[in-house]
């Protein structure tokens, strides 16, 4: 890859008019043409699908390709809380600026300031084409759209389907994807998983992949290559992701050239469900919103054996009301989540593990009665009881932070595509709108706007000079050379014939990560991190067991893939982690805090996106620095007292 | 905790399945009754044996893939509950429990208790969703929707697409996914313009894999979301007016 790529392409002029500006300016495919155009999608999730849907609508040709046994699927149907749009339906002073100034302020000025003015422009036409899907919005009596408030702003924004929102608005674009494929205009793979990108003459020409059933490895080739695979929590291990989110299919397009950026940023959100016992497969997520009624509290001693009611109002320490007296309970993501950690670290846990704190409804239960709570919450109750066992009416919940979202990934430019052309990288696999944390309800919003209506209008300006070139056969030697070696990679699995499963080297994996790369890092941690990885990844190739054969359905074989592929790409992160020296956002170094620890940027240094280059194996990546520029939202320090 | 688990084993589609009986003890009555089915792999693959493959994801109740007949129930004891939510403090200490892949024509096993469902991709690409190309829409505010019919949309639209009621019925019939769907759709005044292209559609694409509905209502008890089969009837009635609607749209066009 030349540096040339390595170029943003913000257009100019005043922020408000750079995207209808850039939309004049780039070539446009004439409807007749653009069937002569082919355009592989791979990911089913809220942008991969929105988009494949648009492009089928558009006119182009186009393969679908998820792992999944239905687009379906997706983890984006997990988000529960809502979507975010700059509607100013409540007339509370919200604007189309209003939700970008809130973004990349929330975002602690990590992000790129033009893209996310447009994702707020954009926001306003996700919430009417999903109505218009019949994507079954909460209403008001009246039958117009109900909203409600989300952490980090101060006006009611957030567009919601019960506590369903994800499931709705994936179901959305999954169904106008069904549509397409009725129609002819999208092909569809499912079980089918991406292993390498394939590279010709520098661009993006195909995908290989092995389908999951038969084992088969395949070859698809395009005219571009859209990557939509979700963000990659589960190097973790235990995270609120789904168990078979990966970063599989943006770390070999890495290997491949794509840049990857900003991977050290990575969010924990403070509200899950403690881990339970050494058997725990995933964390569950508690929805934000309960903060809003709760109180979270620890007993003032350390191990203190006493149950929650046992424990008088004078022993307890409301440590959040305590601290940040402005904000109480409502402080941000980040800070929230780092105080719990510092009571559970001192000893102050609570429950059977002292891994958690409490998160106590009983006050607002009493205040309010309970039918208000029911209202409010009543679905949240119940899969709290069904999990854990425990009433929350009776006593308090229990709660800690886990890996949530990751606002890195691969680099894209303006027009989402990476530096490798003809490879665009959508939703939360690329790292553009989020800069260092991620606002509530804003996860929905990007991926639709992507896929909607980001690449389709971006599109066609790397497509129209391709105009009447084929795409690359898939017996060029480009193709059968990625087979082999996606083929050996295989192989080579399946012959270790080791000791250790493929899960205990996630778990080790997960352990590691989230000690010394976790809610805070140091350089001592970062480099403990540094040297336990590639050691783990040797003890992998040399000592794992994948029982069973490729040429059937092999559930061990597909993880070990995607473990392998974590265990390259947790050493990348904890190498960004290690050169940002500054705190911000999710990213917190213990040495750069203020006194009374608190989160310290460095803009002097450190306002720049991280995009790391691949340099071999055995070869340390390097690192290029994208300048962020703030001509409009300038950076302050964030404070919460 | 103790139990004995009695497993559907099968290598691939054509192969002959058997039950197959492992013990497991040391089962914590706090783990999710996936995660007895990782702890019973991880043991498999000490042993060298190959581990029991199943379909799950989110494990959180939401994107339907955890299938799984618990003593001849699908998804298990607890109402409303897929097998991914369901804990084993659920179960006896030294319970037997049995354990099978969702039995249906229209599903057929790719190994173990993994099926093929893609017959509900099919129904839904025949006609379940809204045309409104992208940059069709109007302002989401000039379709109000009385709240009642909102409400009842999003029960119909609750469906995780498990298959649990395609299981859970002797007939092996899809009336409840279907059903659902077509509701949601229907019921809403976006959804009016294709509402008897809609149901006619879908129904007969859905006749195309599945049994018929005989009114057991065994469907309603198995959905983790617990879906009314009030949404069958309704779609019945819409299949009949469809029948006459059609009729006068072809009379017109003649």
């Amino acid at each position: 890859m030349t540096e040339a790529n390595f170029e943003s392409h913000v257009p100019a002029g005043p922020i408000e008019e750079k995207w209808d500006h850039h939309k004049f300016d780039v070539k446009l495919v004439n409807p007749a043409n653009r069937r002569k155009f082919r355009v592989i999608v791979v990911g089913s999730g809220l942008a991969g699908a929105s988009a494949a849907a648009t492009l089928g609508e558009l006119g182009y040709e186009v393969t679908m390709i998820t792992f999944h046994d239905s687009p379906r699927r997706a983890h984006s149907i997990a988000a529960q809380g809502g979507i975010n749009a700059a509607k100013n339906y409540r007339n509370d002073g919200d604007s189309v600026y209003r939700l970008f100034y809130d973004t990349v302020k929330g975002g602690d000025y990590r992000s790129r300031e033009a893209n996310v003015y447009r994702l707020a422009q954009l926001s306003v036409n996700i919430i009417d084409q999903c109505v218009a899907q019949g994507v079954p919005f909460a209403r008001e009596y009246g039958g117009l759209l109900d909203n409600r408030s989300f952490g980090g702003a101060q006006v009611s924004r957030t567009f919601y389907a019960r506590g369903q929102t994800g499931q709705q608005l994936l179901l959305g674009a999954y169904q106008a994807l069904a549509r397409q494929i009725h129609l002819g205009n999208v092909t569809l793979h499912e079980r089918t998983e991406m292993l390498d990108l394939v590279i010709k003459d520098g661009k993006a020409v195909g995908v290989v992949t092995r389908n999951l059933v038969s084992g088969a490895v395949r070859s698809f080739s395009g005219h571009a290559v859209v990557l939509a695979t979700g963000g990659y929590s589960n190097v973790f291990f235990l995270s609120t992701n789904a168990k078979n989110s990966n970063v599989t299919a943006i770390w070999r397009a890495h290997k491949r050239g794509a840049y990857l950026a900003n991977p050290c940023f990575t969010q924990i959100h403070p509200t899950c469900i403690p881990a339970s016992d050494d058997f725990q497969s995933k964390l569950t997520l508690m929805s934000e919103s309960l903060r809003n009624d709760g109180q979270i509290w620890v007993p003032a001693q350390t191990d203190d054996p006493r149950s929650a009611d046992q424990i008088p109002e004078t022993e307890r320490d409301y440590y959040l009301e305590r601290r940040y007296p402005a904000f109480g309970n409502l402080v941000p993501r980040d800070v929230a989540s780092r105080a719990s950690k510092k009571e559970v670290d001192a000893g102050r846990g609570v429950g059977p593990l002292k891994n958690g704190v409490y998160l106590d409804l009983t006050g607002a239960i009493s205040r309010l009665g309970r039918d208000v709570i029911d209202e409010r919450y009543d679905n949240l109750m119940q899969m709290y009881e069904r999990i854990t066992g425990e009433d929350p009416y009776k006593q308090p919940m229990r709660i800690y932070p886990a890996v949530h979202y990751t606002m890195g990934g691969s680099w894209v430019d303006y027009n989402l595509m990476s530096n490798v052309p003809g490879l665009y990288v959508l939703g939360e696999a690329n790292f553009s709108d989020h800069g260092a944390n991620r606002l509530g309800a804003s996860a929905l919003m990007q991926g639709l706007a992507d896929g909607y209506f980001v690449l389709p209008a971006t599109i066609g300006d790397y497509l129209a000079p391709l105009l009447g070139s084929d795409p690359v056969p898939t017996d060029d030697p480009v193709f059968t050379q990625s087979e082999a070696d996606v083929t050996d990679q295989v192989r080579q699995m399946l012959s270790v014939k080791g000791t250790r499963s493929v899960d205990w080297f996630h778990r080790e994996l997960g352990k590691i990560m989230w000690e010394h790369c976790g809610m805070a890092r140091s350089r001592e941690s970062l480099e403990k991190a540094l040297a336990e990885i590639p050691a783990l990844r040797e003890e992998f190739w040399r000592n794992v067991r994948v029982l069973g054969e490729n040429e059937s359905f092999n559930q061990s074989l597909e993880k070990a893939g995607r473990v392998a592929d974590f265990l390259e790409f947790g050493e990348l992160l904890c190498l960004d982690a290690l050169q940002r020296e500054e705190s911000c956002g999710g990213h917190f170094r213990l040495e750069h805090q203020t006194e009374d620890g608190e989160a310290m940027r460095d803009d002097d240094n450190f306002s720049y996106v991280g995009a790391w280059e691949y340099k071999g194996a055995d070869t340390a990546p390097e690192l290029h620095k994208e300048p962020l520029e703030f001509e409009y939202a300038h950076p302050t320090q964030r404070s919460y007292k | 905790m103790k139990v004995t688990l009695n497993v559907w084993r099968q290598g691939g589609p054509s192969d002959s399945g058997a039950f197959q009986i492992y013990e497991v003890d040391d089962v914590s009555p706090d783990m999710s009754f996936l995660e007895l089915f990782d702890v019973l792999n991880e043991r498999l693959i000490t042993k060298g044996e190959e581990p029991v493959a199943f379909d799950h994801d989110c494990r959180e109740g939401i994107c339907g893939s955890c299938s799984m007949m618990i003593n001849g129930r699908a998804h298990g004891p607890e109402r409303g509950t897929a097998t991914c939510q369901l804990h084993m403090r659920k179960f006896e200490d030294g319970a037997t429990i049995t354990v099978e892949p969702w039995r249906a024509a229209a599903f057929p096993i790719i190994k173990d208790l993994c099926v093929d469902r893609s017959a509900f991709d099919r129904i839904i690409e025949s006609g379940g969703y809204i045309t409104a190309p992208t940059g069709t829409a109007q302002e989401a505010n000039l379709t109000p929707v009385p709240k009642e019919v909102a409400d009842a949309a999003m029960d119909a639209a609750a469906c995780i697409g498990c298959g649990a009621c395609v299981a859970a019925c002797p007939n092996s019939a899809a009336q409840l996914f279907t059903a659902a769907k077509i509701e949601h759709l229907n019921l809403l005044p976006q959804g009016q313009p294709e509402r008897w292209s809609r149901v006619v559609a879908m129904v007969d694409e859905m006749e195309r894999f599945f049994g018929s509905c005989t009114n057991h209502g065994e469907c309603e008890s198995a959905c983790p979301k617990e879906i009314s089969i009030d949404f069958i009837a309704l779609m019945n009635r819409d299949y009949i007016r469809a029948q006459f609607k059609q009729r006068r749209l072809t009379g017109q066009k003649s």
